[in-house]
């Protein structure tokens, strides 16, 4: 039962009498889990009491069999000496150093001497790819550059567990995209247990193994990708679940769907050869006529499935592509919808994303 | 030629209420000033402020101020960041204690540091019986009696400086493994710099200008704690034109120094 080279921690924080964040988790070594909310949730309390920048008001963190946190046993290593890596949202590079300085920080902060330090940085910016910055300010680096010499400043001080705090958040889809793809290559190169905090299902979805979903400070459900998204145990799993999956090849912008006999536009030309297309199922537009406007894809199709949600009606298209489209339960009296009506779909180009596959 | 839309909006015309009390504040630092210029004789002025009298005094102005601004910087930005980050019974007042000087009359300064360090002081007594060293009268006096003054100024600008930076940056470089000592040296510092310099002159051209704290703590004696302040208050009852040229000097070196700071330092952000 005892996962030695994992982390175990059983997390519980009270912020006042409002909100109270008390989760189990249990990362293996070699394996990624993702804690996917909304803001709000509590995710960020989390990074905080696992870093150790917050200590636990009850529970206990422990790593590789090392106790981190455990008011009960009065134990409580702080975050210098907890051998966590953390990549932050806003990246949090020093100003005043440049990126090989920022990637030596943490050698150079536990003793390394400063030629050992630049040259351990200079192995991480070789992985990374990140040669031409070497001796960049951070301030003049993009988002997307940033978030690397973020990750190789982490991954420098050699930490037992990898904490990734919504790294793919500030970035815009283009950059998230290719960014997502750095971090699917370098997790699978630490040995150890990592943590992704996101609130964007499609990051968890691809680079988790196992997703815990977090709402008001609990966990709802737990499981592995495919299990959340076929059993969706609350509402805003459920919301989360209507995302559309595909596979297809894109080829500057027009993508060939491989399962269906369909093509979709996207505005990512970047993105070329096979694809996971995403799409929210708040994207796509219904039309009892053939609409006119600005988006670029328009298709005729019918009604399969009517699924009352709650606050939320979702509807599954029928052939050529079925399609997740979530609607209020108001737009399918006033539309008139039962399954088997003809209906028109619409999606904006700007609405697809695509991910390398 | 093309500016820049702020450059162009601030050169728009300010509103006359405004324009004028702005103005009429302006004078209350321009006249004093002006004054001064009309009264200097300027022919004689390098053979004044050459005196002895006048060059040692400058030395001891310069020697002193500037020993008040590395003690200032040295005690001022650790207890800062004593008063900024942790949380001890007694800061509230403490903070109050520390700004104290700011608001005393530097006369009552000068006693208050006569009765600690002086002959028979708290600890003037115990320190003169053990090593027989007396800090009153003397230059280290002038230095200590600076330095109660001046260093109030940088540990403000440092504290606020330190409750005005974004922690997570000190939370970030934690994470990699720097103790508190470490993230202070390499992260917190650099990102105060501005502000640390700012209060170093700040704290540096209130030493320069003291002058109650001094002559009550250190006395006024020409050539061992005779500042340049205090030879223009000894000169104005004797010899007007030397007070008038020593008062030239204090202002230019101080206007140079903060003209120059502020260029270089205080625009930055």
């Amino acid at each position: 039962m005892n996962v030695p080279s994992g982390l175990i921690a059983n997390i519980i924080v009270r912020r006042g009498d409002a909100f109270t964040l008390d989760i189990d988790l249990t990362i293996e070594a070699g394996t990624t889990t993702a804690l996917l909310g909304p803001n709000g949730s509590g995710k960020s309390t989390a990074v905080d009491a696992l870093s150790g920048i917050l200590p636990v008001d009850a529970g206990r963190i422990e790593m590789a069999g090392r106790l981190l946190d455990d008011p009960v046993a009065d134990v409580y290593v702080p975050p210098e000496s907890r051998r966590i890596g953390v990549v932050f949202q806003r990246y949090l590079l020093f100003d005043h150093l440049d990126v090989t300085d920022n990637i030596a920080f943490g050698p150079a902060a536990t003793g390394a001497s400063r030629r050992s330090a630049r040259a351990m940085a200079g192995h991480w910016i070789e992985v990374l790819g990140l040669s031409d910055l070497a001796h960049r300010a951070p301030h003049r680096l993009s988002g997307g550059e940033a978030q690397r010499v973020a990750l190789a400043r982490a991954l420098a001080t050699k930490p037992d567990a990898l904490l990734l705090d919504e790294p793919l958040a500030a970035l815009d889809v283009v950059t998230r995209s290719e960014l997502r793809r750095t971090l699917a290559d370098h997790l699978v190169d630490f040995r150890g247990p990592r943590l992704l905090i996101t609130h964007d299902p499609t990051d968890a979805f691809l680079l988790a193994d196992q997703i815990h979903i977090i709402e008001s400070g609990r966990i709802t459900q737990s499981g592995t990708p495919d299990d959340i998204r076929r059993r969706p145990a609350t509402p805003y799993v459920a919301a989360l679940a209507g995302l559309n999956f595909l596979t297809g090849t894109n080829t500057g912008g027009t993508v060939a769907l491989d399962l269906y006999p369909h093509t979709l536009r996207s505005a990512d030309t970047h993105t070329n050869g096979p694809v996971i297309v995403t799409i929210h199922p708040n994207a796509i537009a219904l039309h009892t006529d053939e609409p006119h406007g600005s988006p670029r894809n328009t298709w005729q199709t019918s009604i399969a499935v009517i699924e009352p949600l709650g606050d939320i009606t979702r509807i599954t298209l029928d052939a050529p592509a079925p399609l997740s489209v979530d609607i209020t339960p108001g737009a399918v009296t006033a539309m008139a919808l039962e399954p088997g009506s003809p209906i028109w779909a619409s999606i904006k180009a700007t609405e697809i994303q695509l991910d390398s596959a | 030629m093309s500016q820049s839309a702020e450059t162009r909006n601030l050169r728009r015309r300010p509103p006359w209420p405004l324009a004028v009390l702005g103005a009429l504040g302006a004078a209350v630092f321009l006249l004093p000033l002006a004054g001064l210029a009309k009264r200097t004789p300027w022919r004689d002025l390098p053979e004044l402020i050459s005196s002895d009298v006048v060059l040692a005094a400058l030395r001891i102005s310069l020697l002193t101020s500037l020993g008040a601004t590395t003690i200032s910087l040295l005690l001022g930005v650790p207890l800062a960041w004593l008063l900024a980050r942790v949380d001890f019974p007694g800061r509230t007042l403490l903070r109050a204690v520390v700004t104290l000087p700011m608001v005393l009359p530097p006369v009552v300064g000068g006693a208050a540091l006569l009765f600690a360090f002086g002959r028979r002081g708290l600890v003037g007594e115990p320190l003169n019986d053990a090593t027989g060293f007396l800090l009153p009268f003397s230059i280290w006096g002038v230095i200590l009696a600076n330095t109660f003054v001046a260093m109030p100024f940088l540990i403000i600008t440092v504290e606020g400086a330190l409750r005005g930076i974004d922690r997570s940056y000190e939370h970030a470089a934690a994470t990699l493994g720097a103790s508190r000592l470490t993230v202070f040296r390499r992260v917190t510092l650099p990102m105060i710099g501005p502000s640390l310099r700012a209060g170093a002159v700040l704290a540096w051209a209130r030493a320069l200008g003291e002058f109650g704290a001094t002559v009550t703590f250190a006395g006024n004696l020409s050539g061992r704690t005779q500042t340049l302040p205090l030879s223009v208050f000894v000169a104005l009852e004797s010899d007007r034109d030397t007070a008038v040229a020593i008062s030239v000097v204090l202002v230019a070196v101080s206007l140079i120094v903060l003209v120059i700071m502020r260029d270089r330092w205080w625009t930055r952000t």
